[in-house]
């Protein structure tokens, strides 16, 4: 994974609570067995209107997402991840995610920036009045900003220290864990034998 | 200090613990489809890495395949490829799979309880978010992402921070005709989709307890509704007469000691919650939704509510974009509400009891003209037992459509799909936008109400029908 420090692009605005990750990515697009090219079923649905956001060509190049709050409820598809990160989106900002979301954000290095409701109402605010206004998201000292004069934002975000850790370092989570095999092996010798297995190998 | 039933469970699969870190849990039992699983099995082979736990890893197909034309190759290409992929997946790697086809296809969330797989205080996760319903059985079940589950795969365990504990308590008995449907939607509609977040959620209660295993699991599913990380009952008598005899339970030695242990996974007395909620069961009614997403929901006696309603602006808001998706008009009583399709099943809904409960509703009646219902077993296994006990003939003679095993219409992945703007009563567990086909209307409901939908054709309960021909 590459290592995520600060990344500045366009702000999206997105004025919806409980985007749930059916919107973000509709079933029918999770066939592939790659990581890649889910872009074309992000937010499928509200793409074929014009009005959306993403269909605006101030903001069709965004890169940082701002959402109101449960954003990615529903499904654990990494799947929505993917397609939020090949369409190339490197942040998503909201003030509440779905748990299982901001785990597969954590993993496949697309930052979720939690922020307080009033920040989300504020960006929102400035990308409206201001369609192509960039917002710069520094990780290492959990801060964002945007904009200039009296819309401008200026705030702190919330990540847990070990997810912003790894971010930070581009650290694969697998190989961290299996530093410590010896743990797991001491451990798997103290497992009742009555504990069911699929199959005995 | 006592501690909970989630305490306990977690705290016995720590396999590593360091401050600023999250806990090293590991996994006894790792669940796969076809779906989420493909990129893991790429990262693996990329790495170089193997499957640490082949014997505590089961596969099943469920996601994407068909429920018609069994006997023939899967139609569409990108769904026959992944499914194909996740068998040679398994056959390289050595995990057991059940394809379709086979007797113990399912899925996934089905299979496991019917095998015996699930059992009180295991850890069991799955790249499915509806692994909450392992939760029934007492366990610590939780849905994961790909990348998980590649790390699972790799080394059975998983980097997890503690949740918060939760208890829902869940006094009194549910009156007649009121089912554990009814209760997570009434549950749901008053926390909001994102009330249990953080959460390792406990149900209990009178009304709880009452549950046959079939009722908890359709809790349980639910918990990921309304946000929580787990939902988890814990295990009593009921649930040991599930699991005792099933093909992977233990046996002789090893039951006693494994009942032992689990007459332990109860929350002890001066055990406290983060949180806690009480809900009374005895006042509950058939609940159903009327928006788009499952905390949108009102008893079917209801009418459909006014986005003025809701004192909370982000409240307001959804609400009035959910009637416009919805094609409804605000104080339009539910019952009025005209379906086309109603669906019977998923790994909500789609077990024996359920089917059980369909059949009794609909023995002698027949679907409403221009009403279709579909009846889709959780499994194969389900499938051959209401076979074996007549319900299929019950259903068909209903005019009902009488399918193969799967997730079908609940996701809509396979040819099972609403067409824009169609509307459905369904007995899965989410109504958003899109979900059970694009365009498509959903109204998440209990069985019962389900199979009198399809016969008035309009939102019922079964007190709605008149009496039928055998009742």
């Amino acid at each position: 994974m590459d290592s995520f420090r600060t990344h500045t692009g366009v702000g999206v605005p997105l004025r919806r609570s409980n985007v749930d990750t059916d919107q973000i990515i509709p079933a029918v697009y999770l066939k592939r067995v790659t990581r890649t090219g889910f872009e074309d079923g992000l937010f499928a649905a509200w793409r074929n209107d014009p009005d959306f956001v993403l269909n605006q060509p101030a903001y069709a190049q965004g890169s940082v997402l701002v959402a109101g709050p449960d954003f990615g409820t529903g499904s654990s598809r990494e799947h929505a991840v993917w397609a939020l990160q090949n369409y190339g989106f490197k942040v998503v900002i909201s003030s509440r995610f779905a748990d299982i979301f901001r785990g597969n954000s954590g993993k496949a290095g697309l930052l979720a920036a939690q922020v307080d409701e009033k920040v989300v109402q504020r960006l929102w605010d400035l990308l409206e009045s201001e369609p192509g206004a960039s917002v710069t998201v520094d990780l290492e000292s959990r801060t964002l900003r945007a904009g200039e004069g009296d819309l401008a934002v200026e705030d702190s975000f919330d990540i847990d220290d070990y997810t912003r850790w790894r971010l930070l370092e581009g650290l694969d989570d697998i190989g961290i864990t299996l530093g410590h095999d010896d743990t797991i092996r001491d451990f798997e010798s103290t497992r009742p034998s009555w504990k069911p297995v699929t199959q005995r190998v | 200090m006592g501690k909970t039933l989630a305490e306990k469970v977690w705290d016995e699969h720590v396999v590593r613990t360091a401050a600023g870190e999250p806990d090293l849990l590991y996994i006894d039992l790792h669940l796969i489809h076809e779906v989420t699983s493909p990129q893991a099995f790429d990262g693996l082979r990329l790495a170089g890495r193997g499957v640490r736990r082949p014997d505590l890893t089961l596969a099943t197909e469920d996601h994407n395949v068909p429920t018609l034309d069994l006997d023939k190759p899967i139609a569409d290409p990108v769904s026959r490829t992944q499914v194909e992929t996740l068998r040679r997946n398994a056959e390289e790697f050595g995990v057991r799979l059940h394809p379709l086809g086979d007797v113990e296809q399912g899925i996934v969330h089905v299979v496991g309880p019917q095998l015996g797989l699930t059992q009180p205080g295991m850890t069991i996760v799955c790249g499915d978010s509806h692994t909450s319903t392992h939760g029934a059985f007492g366990a610590i079940a939780f849905g994961i992402g790909t990348s998980e589950v590649e790390h699972v795969l790799a080394t059975q365990t998983l980097p997890q921070s503690k949740p918060r504990t939760m208890a829902v308590t869940v006094e009194g008995s549910l009156p007649d005709g009121v089912t554990a449907k009814d209760l997570v939607l009434t549950l749901i509609a008053h926390t909001g989709t994102g009330g249990g977040q953080g959460y390792i959620v406990e149900y209990r209660g009178q009304a709880i307890e009452e549950l046959s295993m079939e009722g908890r699991m359709t809790v349980c599913n639910m918990s990921i509704e309304w946000g929580a990380k787990a939902g988890m009952i814990a295990p009593d008598q009921t649930t040991f007469d599930y699991i005792e005899g099933r093909p992977e339970a233990p046996t002789g030695a090893d039951w006693d000691a494994a009942v032992a242990h689990w007459r332990t996974l109860v929350t002890d007395p001066d055990a406290t919650f983060d949180k806690e909620i009480v809900l009374d069961a005895s006042t509950m009614t058939p609940f159903v939704t009327w928006g788009t997403n499952p905390g949108q929901g009102v008893p079917l006696g209801a009418s459909v509510p006014s986005p003025e309603d809701f004192d909370d602006e982000s409240d307001r808001v959804a609400a009035e974009k959910a009637l416009t998706y919805m094609g409804l008009e605000a104080g339009t009583p539910m019952r009025d509400i005209a379906v086309d399709t109603v669906f019977i099943g998923s790994c909500t809904n789609g077990r024996i009891e359920d089917l059980r409960l369909a059949a009794e509703i609909l023995d002698g009646r027949r679907v409403a003209d221009g009403t279709r219902l579909l009846v889709v077993p959780g499994s194969v296994r389900v499938r051959l037992q209401a076979e074996q006990e007549g319900l299929d003939v019950i259903f068909k003679e209903a005019g009902a459509e009488w399918r193969g095993a799967g997730c079908s219409m609940c996701l809509g992945m396979n040819p099972d799909q609403l067409a824009p703007q169609e509307r459905s009563a369904s007995t899965s567990n989410r109504n958003f936008e899109g979900r059970q086909g694009k365009g498509g209307r959903t109204h998440l409901v209990s069985v019962p109400v389900a199979a009198a939908t399809a016969v008035r054709g309009t939102l019922s309960a079964p007190t709605d029908l008149a009496p039928g021909a055998t009742v």
